[in-house]
């Protein structure tokens, strides 16, 4: 529990009385847990359940023995991995650029933020797709510059999903990020500078731990969105460099293969809860009550 | 400041300018390819033309494809401001156990696989027996806008102070009127950031909803990923420009009674 929410023992009410604010989280709760938590947990179920409907771990083991699933398993979390780090360097100082910025750069940047989202992912990864052709834009640059000599190839390759990915998913690292640092008494740093600390200590001792609890918003939020992308890869690698979601969707849309399909959803869905759980530890483990 | 400081700051200047080219870049590539007269995508254009957006009307399927998200983004959204208002007034103001767990479980959805949540919701769908798929796409379309909804009420919420209606009630307001006129106003920016976001999360979904459709219900995603695997000419880039000019007429409102810097804060 937060120590900023006022806790149970707060109130003076009798006991055994129900409190009223119950009724007003019911219906949103209802809803969740009849419409996603139920259905998933029915999926998580199945993949559990042979043909028969007997307890088995087959289709785990049919999934982790094929040299193919394994080797899409460890792209999805490769690609997640690097998108996620490269939205990190490049939020972390465009979260602290926002909050000195004032006046027009200032809307500038929240402009940028923001309408990139109305565009939607998949015209995103197609314009993408057209930047990085080998007649595109960076490959034109590149030739032009004369550093290098015949057209690079981009697409179809992880480097082309990774730009990619980070590019629709960056506004989601930049505002928790931001959220925190506009937060930061910017006397704090100058403070710590006149008691005698050196900048790096004071990034290091002042400033970062203050900011960790929107990194780990941001970094699992990302993340989790970077594991489960479809429509990015599709568009950008295609079937060449499956990726998990494409996997789950070749399953049940092309193969009609539901035991292997519902086995790789499991497999993701586990992925999803740990960063959902573990980000959530994380923020109270870090934010020390501040949260 | 220290020399470190200053060449800090500097670089995060550099990264921030960076940043903003590399976020605006695929919508200026659309921009710019809706108006080419070439039917590939050669940049830059050979020649500049209209003639994908004289296309638009007549691509009727386009059209409802367009009518069919508008309506659902917009039904989902208003059921989720309302059940999703709720349920953060009472994680932020109930006394019993268990709300922060409450919050976590609402904002989730948000966090879990697309592909996976429509496959689930299709396998539940056909063991009730559901098989209307506007309906289908309703329901699980306020499961994708509902995390919006929680979390930027339940940020607005937890800073709101509620003394202050206290404070209307003793200068004589009955607690529905102070309510109506001290924090409705005061949520106001909430609703609106909420419903925005909402808005675009549902109009964007592709993951879920394919699982959903079915021949005579295809939202815009859905058709415009069909389109583009058909016949991939710039009809897209037109109907993007338009989507792109769209939001930024709502921005500049939004921005204008809210400020840009408030609306992102949710």
């Amino acid at each position: 529990m937060s120590v900023a929410l006022p806790s149970a023992e707060a109130t003076r009410r009798p006991r055994l009385r129900v409190d009223p604010f119950v009724l007003l989280a019911a219906p949103g709760l209802l809803y969740l847990a009849i419409l996603f938590a139920l259905p998933l947990a029915i999926l998580l179920f199945r993949s559990f359940q042979a043909s028969d409907g007997t307890f088995s771990i087959a289709g785990y083991i049919a999934f982790f023995s094929d040299p193919h699933n394994l080797s899409v398993t460890w792209r999805t979390l490769k690609v997640a991995i690097l998108s996620t780090l490269l939205c990190l360097v490049l939020a972390y100082p465009t979260a602290f650029a926002l909050a000195r910025a004032r006046g027009i750069v200032q809307s500038l940047i929240l402009v940028a933020m923001v309408l990139p989202l109305s565009v939607g992912v998949i015209v995103k990864a197609f314009s993408w797709s057209i930047v990085l052709r080998s007649d595109g834009i960076v490959n034109q640059t590149l030739l032009a510059l004369g550093l290098v000599e015949a057209p690079v190839r981009l697409l179809f390759t992880e480097t082309a999903l990774v730009i990619g990915s980070a590019n629709v998913f960056l506004p989601f690292m930049v505002l928790p990020i931001y959220a925190v640092v506009r937060q930061i008494d910017p006397e704090l740093s100058p403070a710590a500078a006149s008691l005698g600390a050196g900048p790096f200590f004071r990034f290091f001792q002042v400033v970062l731990p203050l900011t960790l609890p929107g990194v780990i918003a941001g970094v699992a939020f990302v993340f989790s969105l970077a594991i489960s992308m479809y429509v990015i890869p599709s568009l950008l690698v295609g079937e060449r460099l499956s990726t998990m979601s494409m996997l789950i969707a070749r399953s049940f849309l092309f193969f009609r293969d539901a035991q292997l399909g519902s086995t790789i959803s499991a497999i993701l869905l586990l992925m999803a809860v740990i960063v959902v759980l573990g980000s959530s530890y994380l923020v109270r483990h870090v934010s020390g009550g501040r949260a | 400041m220290t020399r470190v400081d200053r060449a800090a700051l500097a670089a995060s200047w550099a990264i921030a300018a960076l940043v903003v080219i590399y976020l605006m870049t695929p919508l200026v590539i659309t921009v710019i390819v809706s108006f080419t007269s070439s039917t590939v995508y050669t940049l830059p254009p050979p020649d500049w033309s209209l003639r994908w957006y004289e296309r638009l009307g007549r691509r009727s399927g386009l059209m409802d494809a367009v009518v069919l998200s508008l309506n659902l983004a917009v039904v989902s959204t208003v059921i989720s401001l309302v059940i999703g208002t709720a349920a953060a007034l009472a994680v932020a103001r109930g006394r019993f156990a268990g709300r922060e767990a409450i919050a976590t479980f609402v904002v989730s959805p948000l966090m879990m696989p697309g592909l996976v949540v429509g496959v689930a919701l299709l396998q539940f769908f056909r063991e009730l027996g559901l098989r209307d798929a506007y309906v289908s796409l309703l329901l699980a379309h306020v499961v994708i806008t509902l995390p919006y909804v929680m979390r930027t009420l339940l940020a607005a919420l937890t800073v709101f102070d509620f003394s202050l209606i206290d404070a209307a009630r003793t200068l004589g307001l009955t607690y529905p009127k102070a309510v109506l006129k001290v924090l409705v106003p005061n949520l106001a920016p909430a609703f609106l950031t909420a419903g925005l976001f909402a808005f675009l999360a549902s109009m964007d979904n592709y993951p879920i909803s394919i699982f959903l459709t079915d021949a005579r219900n295809k939202t815009l995603p859905i058709k415009m990923l069909q389109y583009l695997e058909e016949t991939p000419d710039p009809t897209i880039a037109a109907i993007s420009t338009g989507l792109i000019l769209m939001a930024l007429i709502a921005l500049m409102i939004g921005a204008r009674i809210v400020g840009l810097n408030r609306m992102i804060q949710g």
